[in-house]
């Protein structure tokens, strides 16, 4: 499996790396480390690419949604995504990589880009 | 046809020895005058062939001999190529930017077969193709050994479910006049690649003098234009809508098409779904409506489809589930109307055709051709009441366009530092550096595996800015039919850019030669993603469907360990290169480099350490 640095802004990547945040009302704990493993390693990325940024396989996971939609459409998902099913995936691990999306930097303004100026 | 070769003596000749006097008993034959492949090569000129890409076989050794010699290698040229799928892939990408066929010249059966594959994308994508493909056909003529491997009876069996027509001919005069038909054959529309078996045996004898041949003109050709009285029963409906939209398919086959397709929508105040598979309308046009996507269609109450490429699939969506469950993206009650020609011309064999979906009004014509028809009878239809209300419905749908970009921008900025880099970010890079060009560029590769990001942030409004899609979808063809657009452009002084998957690529990386040794100026960007990332994703799936092995699915299907060196393997076929760029903050002073290099004229790669799409 490809192993890639995720290139984030100072300071945000070690303060988000620890076991046992929970970010989300309803969210179980999830360990941000092996939810960064998981993510790369169960096929989250191929769609939703390596930073959450979505593209034309899947939706954007920055700002994911609360816990419980999360959870639902990673079981029994609608349009193209194809199911994680607890005997794969456990509700820890779904956790996880819950808690490691998260951690996805926020894009900048696209005003403060000028390459994406008209 | 050849003589017999005379019959061998009982005793063997003696063997020729320095110093001998007499000459050889078996005949040594040359030529005085006109062979065949010379007349063969006054009918490439006169069907205005400038290109015939090959790569050399025995099979035409006389025909590339005439070319080199009689024709002094002018008009046409020969592009020497290290595959048959190059070259055949070559004619693909060249006859959508130079909006005429070039040829390709293969090795009989084996050529034929390595050809086979482009030959399928041209067919699938209706792009006009001259393919000779080398025979001996006489028994008597081949030599022991390969060529009677190389040769057959009936050589265009490999290929005849994929091609529009084929031709063997029995004599000059008889090939003379198949190949003015091939050509016509391969530019009606529907377009698609013709096959003529050029016999090495009419390629290599003389010419009698006393035989008259002869060269018959090409017609001047017109296209099939769809039915006036279904013409105007379109322009009923169409006009008596209150939510049409005109989905554009593969509709472009001119330079007049983006404007013509424009004129259309502007007449009708309609918005337009491009799927992008010519460059069908300009895309900053206020009635481009593609970033809306499916959402355009649910609320449309009659739906034009232009020279649709898959009608069902356009109409429905089909999820990848056990079953293939679909639903409808339509409502119940839309009509649809198809102008198009691919029902003109289908073959049973391969599916390639696509699922059947019904319509309320099939007009079978040539989309482009048919519409200034088209817009006349709607101009005709509309009533000052009826034309009031089309411009109030054509001013919401401009000032719904305003928004497009910056939702679009808001998606590019996403991941824009990341390390693989994004998709955005490549194809804003390198639009920073085409936007000065004043539209003198052609992407030309295929944009989807991108999230299709250069038609998204690229300004396209010239008929040659994008050339969509191999269709037939066999992988290989980007490298070879970029190269072609950049032979196409090269008189025109146009930047060729082609975003190259690397799996792609790895197909056939013999094509950066032929860019170096015929000094094509094209600027490959590797869509580096180090997988056959497509299928990398279906085996996924297939894991999640199985509820196994979910983290396994890399095997078989990803490109690492170790990394290709693509700058490297540029290198070493001649072509300026750089790369590995994984750091966005590098590519874009690496792009202004490499565009320094093809705009001298020249080949150049940037690798590109990419995210998946």
């Amino acid at each position: 499996m490809i192993r890639h640095l995720q290139v984030y802004g100072a300071g945000m990547l070690a303060g988000l790396l620890v076991a046992g945040s929970a970010f989300a009302q309803g969210a179980p704990n999830g360990n941000t480390v092996n939810g960064k493993k998981l993510f790369e390693t169960v096929g989250c990325f191929q769609c939703h690419g390596y930073v959450g940024q979505g593209g034309g396989a899947g939706p954007k996971l920055i700002d994911p949604p609360v816990w419980e939609a999360f959870i639902v459409q990673l079981r029994t998902p609608r349009q193209q995504m194809p199911p994680f099913t607890a005997k794969v995936l456990t509700d820890q691990q779904a956790a996880d990589i819950y808690s490691y999306v998260q951690t996805f930097p926020k894009p900048a303004d696209p005003a403060t880009i000028p390459l994406l100026r008209n | 046809m050849a003589q017999p070769a005379p019959a061998r003596a009982a005793v063997p000749a003696k063997p020729q020895t320095v110093g001998d006097t007499q000459a050889p008993t078996e005949q040594r034959i040359v030529t005085s005058g006109k062979v065949g492949g010379d007349f063969m090569v006054d009918c490439l000129r006169a069907l205005n062939i400038d290109f015939v890409a090959s790569c050399p076989g025995s099979t035409f050794r006389g025909l590339q001999e005439s070319l080199i010699n009689y024709g002094m290698n002018t008009k046409p040229e020969f592009i020497t190529c290290l595959h048959e799928e190059v070259s055949a892939a070559m004619c693909h990408g060249y006859a959508k930017i130079a909006g005429k066929p070039m040829s390709c010249l293969v090795h009989g059966v084996v050529g034929t077969q390595h050809a086979a594959m482009p030959i399928y994308n041209a067919y699938c994508d209706q792009a006009p193709m001259l393919v000779m493909a080398g025979n001996v056909g006489e028994g008597t003529s081949r030599r022991p050994g390969v060529e009677w491997a190389h040769s057959a009876h009936d050589q265009a069996t490999i290929v005849r479910d994929y091609v529009k027509w084929d031709d063997q001919a029995a004599n000059l005069q008889d090939f003379a006049e198949g190949m003015v038909r091939a050509y016509d054959i391969a530019t009606i529309a529907p377009m698609g690649p013709v096959f003529v078996v050029v016999d090495a045996d009419q390629q290599e004898e003389e010419i009698d003098p006393k035989e008259k041949l002869f060269i018959p003109k090409l017609r001047k050709r017109s296209q099939p234009m769809g039915d006036a009285v279904a013409v105007a029963e379109a322009a009923k409906m169409l006009v008596a809508a209150e939510n049409p939209v005109i989905v554009a398919g593969r509709y472009q086959r001119t330079a007049a098409g983006p404007q013509l397709l424009a004129q259309l929508a502007d007449t009708l105040n309609a918005p337009v779904l491009d799927e992008r598979s010519r460059m069908n309308m300009p895309n900053r046009h206020p009635l481009n409506h593609t970033e809306r996507g499916a959402g355009l269609l649910r609320q449309a109450d009659v739906i034009l489809c232009l020279e649709p490429m898959d009608l069902f699939g356009t109409l429905n969506n089909v999820t990848d589930l056990i079953g293939r469950p679909s639903t409808p993206k339509i409502r119940p009650d839309a009509k649809v109307i198809v102008i198009g020609t691919t029902d003109a011309q289908i073959k049973a064999n391969i599916t390639a055709y696509e699922r059947y979906n019904q319509a309320d009004l099939g007009i079978t014509g040539d989309a482009e051709t048919t519409t200034p028809s088209l817009i006349q009878a709607i101009e005709k239809e509309i009533t000052p009441n009826r034309r009031s209300a089309l411009a109030t419905r054509g001013q919401k749908l401009r000032e719904q366009s305003t928004g497009f970009m910056k939702a679009v921008y808001a998606q590019a900025a996403m991941g824009w530092t990341a390390n693989p880099i994004s998709t955005a970010r490549t194809c804003a890079e390198v639009w920073e550096q085409l936007k000065t060009s004043g539209g003198e560029y052609t992407m030309s590769s295929e944009a989807n595996f991108l999230s299709d990001w250069p038609y998204r942030l690229w300004n396209m409004d010239k008929p040659w800015n994008s050339m969509g899609r191999s269709v037939g979808g066999g992988v290989g063809y980007t490298a070879p039919a970029s190269l072609g657009a950049a032979l196409a452009n090269k008189e025109h002084g146009r930047i060729t850019v082609s975003l190259n998957g690397d799996g792609d690529l790895l197909m056939q990386p013999g094509t950066l030669w032929t860019a170096a040794h015929h000094e094509i100026p094209i600027l490959y960007v590797v869509h580096n993603n180090r997988a056959y990332h497509q299928e990398y994703m279906h085996v996924q799936r297939m894991a999640q469907r199985n509820q196994r092995g979910i983290d396994r699915a890399h095997i078989g299907t990803t490109i690492d360990n170790p990394n290709i060196d693509f700058a490297t393997l540029a290198k070493s076929y001649g072509v300026y290169s750089e790369g590995p760029i994984s750091n966005p903050v590098d590519l874009g002073p690496a792009i202004t480099r490499a565009l320094a290099v093809v705009k001298k004229g020249q080949p150049a790669l940037i690798d590109v350490v990419s995210q998946p799409r």
